[in-house]
């Protein structure tokens, strides 16, 4: 199948160095496939997508009422990493991982880098993310940010930066441990050949971590994974997780505080639990201290928690980390916490608080992608240049009316790499989301979900906004 | 093991055995009515179908006359009907799915690969799905019937023999020692052409279809061979070697329940224990003679009763913590 004669237009390609010139980590894929025999590689594309089917490896559309299942769109061509590369990365991602956890850390204690004015006052005060209830804990190893799910985007110029940090509940790393199989299985030859790096230990080494972060009087511990059920966009990834690792996958109505001790219901009665690995929002964890209308979480968890009778992966409060008006301070958090300089930089970014800022952005939104600061999803955003008027009209008026929750960045122009569009390849833009465990160190992930905006020109990559995704090779050598 | 998915488990096995028996049930009666007289009335032959799953009253809410297609229907494909084979097969895999991280990999895939099949079929357009399925309804029968097999063999061969397969195989007997009841009742309910005609070839034919419904001809052939009803409502109540029979489901039922529970067999610590227990020692001391002398409906009415009972002592007793577990803590610290 022709692949070597694929547009690669006036991006950065992941996979071709120029046209018909395959970068040095990708040239035996592209090799393989153009050796392959016509319909062959449609063919192996629709075995892969039925697989997933049969598998189950589905999420849930909100809003479609027959409670439809999709497989996540998966696409077969992989996107490569240099080991070189990698290496820039994982350093750069332990670094920052490393200072927001001392960041978060920072917040719920003295505060010291508002103190020495490095973050406004204002600014933490402010924050929807920040939880009260937080205050002064003392989670097991000052670890805030267990799991975290940091986006790269690379620009047309070859740079990489941070997008996002997602330190709440991050998720699809269960599609890249599935997206993994099946590539082996579709292309065990060029897999063999190729050094990749592999990915099959994230579920071993995540329940170490959980273990590790036990309460310090805790026997051996016991882990469960708190979901919000079975309707819940993301639980195949749940249950594949707490199946993988081999613990109890639990809902807020099994688990119960009894003796101040978070207790599960079994069938022989209750038995206590140790670690909780939550994949529910701060909201809803315990009506008694968060949204008292939440029937997913349990009464007074909080409380239990707060006691260090359990600990809570990730812990309450990480949010604060994740307001988007604070990534624009992460660099700075980096050198004055660290008194290192960031390895990876941040996306250019405008803080709408700031006059001065805000005057520059709202007269340049068609050039601008503006977001809100606690929005995630691909949602409460304006990419100006695809925008109509009537829409910049209405974001000019929204962050006029709350600077505060509003930063802009310039569009970058995602980097591509070739996808099947029905007979033929395509550049398509991706993102890069690596996952990084934190016990007692940090741990990256070799690979990582690579999401793809498979609507030609589009550069929204989320699942719920028509993004798929693709297996991420990172290379040995 | 969390009470929630002790649950699901049972469930998983009870719907997967529903859906296979509403299959068999509906393909045997099929190829029993092929063999009728033309005239034979046809709302006499189908609504007994009906009558002996127990979902008479929502079959005449739904779908009024109970001709061939409209039974075919509810049984199969219809929604609304809670026991049709659609709706087993949408509540196990919904079953299943609550509890993905508990089962094998490979009993999960099982699960939803039945459902993906059936659904297949209900959903393609509905014209072309009723044209194929008429040309030969007995493929799809045999589909739900092939693929439940394959889930009882995928989970006795790739499930830990623990807690959970107890639950699951538990549910699974319990459906099936029902199931074979009302098979054996259908005959109660259907109404000879005349009655002249009992012990005639189309009683035969009956009874052949009743011992298909179970899936016990052959077996029943090799033990009695002629089709005597004494003999059958024994084979089927009470045979100890057949899979399908009343006592052979309870017995092994007991035996996961204790399994599960711990507690030594012919010894009680709760009250589904107790019952089920009581109900075992009655199969073991039980006489055919006896029972048709007492009415063969009627017991089987009794024995329905019982296993209904048992099915809410097993709720009480394994999973119904949550409701105890509730009042005995309201979240504050005893300090």
């Amino acid at each position: 199948m022709k692949l070597n004669s694929y547009d690669v237009g006036s991006f950065y390609d992941e996979l071709f160095a120029a046209p018909g010139a395959p970068r040095a980590e990708g040239a035996l894929l592209v090799e393989l496939i153009e050796a392959l025999p016509a319909g062959e590689f449609r063919r192996r594309q629709r075995a892969a997508e039925r697989a997933l089917l049969h598998m189950g490896i589905t999420f849930t559309v909100y809003g479609d009422q027959s409670g439809t299942e999709r497989i996540f769109p998966f696409d077969l061509i992989p996107r490569i990493v240099s080991a070189a590369e990698w290496a820039w990365i994982e350093r750069g991602l332990e670094q920052r991982i490393r200072a927001l956890n001392l960041f978060v850390d920072d917040v719920y204690h003295e505060q010291r880098i508002v103190r020495d004015g490095v973050v406004p006052d204002a600014l933490l005060r402010s924050a929807r993310a920040y939880r009260p209830a937080c205050a002064g804990l003392n989670p097991p190893g000052g670890v805030w940010c267990h799991i975290t799910g940091t986006d790269l985007v690379r620009d047309r110029d070859g740079q990489i930066y941070v997008l996002e940090d997602n330190l709440r509940c991050p998720s699809g790393v269960s599609y890249v441990l599935e997206n993994r199989q099946v590539m082996k299985r579709t292309f065990p030859a060029v897999f063999g050949a190729s050094r990749v790096r592999p990915v099959d230990d994230y579920p071993s080494r995540l329940r170490d971590m959980l273990e590790q972060v036990a309460p310090v009087e805790a026997r051996t511990p016991h882990v469960v994974l708190l979901t919000p059920g079975l309707y819940n966009s993301a639980y195949f990834e749940h249950a594949f997780l707490a199946q993988q690792m081999g613990i109890e996958l639990v809902e807020g109505r099994d688990l119960v505080i009894h003796n101040g001790l978070v207790q599960m219901r079994t069938t022989r009665g209750l038995e206590q639990v140790d670690v909780i690995y939550r994949r529910l929002d701060d909201d809803f964890l315990d009506p008694k201290v968060f949204r008292a209308d939440s029937q997913l979480g349990v009464p007074g968890l909080m409380e239990a928690y707060q006691r260090g009778r359990v600990t809570l992966v990730n812990a309450p409060g990480t949010g604060i980390a994740d307001d988007k008006v604070l990534y624009a301070y992460v660099p700075k958090m980096i050198r004055y916490y660290l008194a290192e300089e960031p390895v990876i930089p941040n996306v250019p970014t405008f803080i709408c608080a700031d006059d001065q800022e805000r005057q520059h952005v709202l007269a340049h939104l068609d050039d601008l992608v503006v977001k809100a600061a606690n929005e995630s999803g691909g949602y409460g955003m304006l990419i100006g240049p695809h925008a109509t008027e009537e829409e910049r009209v209405e974001f000019a008026r929204r962050i006029e009316a709350n600077p505060r929750n509003y930063i802009a960045q310039p569009t970058l122009s995602l980097s591509r790499v070739p996808t099947l569009v029905e007979d033929r390849f395509e550049g398509r833009h991706v993102d890069l989301r690596p996952y990084i465990l934190y016990g007692k160190e940090p741990w990256v992930l070799p690979g990582g979900l690579t999401r793809v905006a498979l609507r030609a020109g589009s550069l929204v990559v989320n699942s719920s906004q028509g993004g798929g995704s693709k297996d991420t090779w990172v290379l040995s050598c | 093991m969390l009470s929630r998915v002790a649950d699901s488990l049972y469930w998983l096995g009870r719907y997967v055995e529903r859906a296979e028996n509403v299959a068999r049930f509906v393909d045997v009666n099929l190829h029993r009515l092929l063999d009728l007289p033309v005239d034979a009335d046809d709302g006499e032959q189908w609504e007994p179908l009906v009558a002996a799953a127990g979902d008479l009253a929502l079959f005449r809410e739904r779908c009024g006359d109970a001709t061939r297609e409209h039974v075919i229907e509810f049984l199969t494909f219809d929604e609304q009907n809670p026991n049709s084979i659609v709706s087993c097969v949408r509540a196990a895999r919904e079953n299943a799915r609550s509890v993905r991280e508990t089962v094998s990999s490979e009993m999960w895939e099982q699960v939803n690969t039945f459902y993906l099949r059936v659904t297949e079929a209900v959903f393609a357009h509905s014209h072309d799905r009723k044209a194929r399925f008429a040309e030969n309804p007995h493929d799809f029968f045999t589909v739900v019937k092939t693929a439940s097999h394959l889930f009882v063999g995928v989970m006795n061969a790739t499930m830990a023999h623990g807690e959970g397969w107890h639950f699951c195989r538990l549910g699974r007997l319990m459906e099936l020692a029902d199931q074979t009841t009302r098979f054996l009742d259908v005959k109660y309910f259907i109404l000879l052409p005349d009655h002249a005609e009992v012990g005639t070839s189309y009683d035969d034919l009956e009874w052949a279809a009743v011992l298909r419904s179970a899936s016990a001809f052959e077996m029943y052939r090799k033990r009695h061979g002629l089709l005597l009803p004494e003999r059958i409502a024994d084979f089927l109540l009470l045979e100890r070697a057949f899979p399908r029979s009343v006592r052979f489901c309870v017995v092994n039922a007991q035996g996961s329940l204790h399994e599960i529970t711990g507690t030594p067999l012919g010894e009680f610590r709760t009250e589904a224990e107790r019952r089920l227990g009581q109900l075992r020692a009655e199969l073991d001391f039980a006489s055919t003679p006896e029972i048709i002398l007492s009415g063969l409906h009627q017991y089987l009415d009794g024995m329905q009763q019982k296993l209904n009972r048992i099915d809410e002592a097993i709720y009480e007793t394994c999973f119904a913590l949550q409701q105890s577990g509730e009042s005995a803590t309201d979240g504050r610290e005893p300090q």
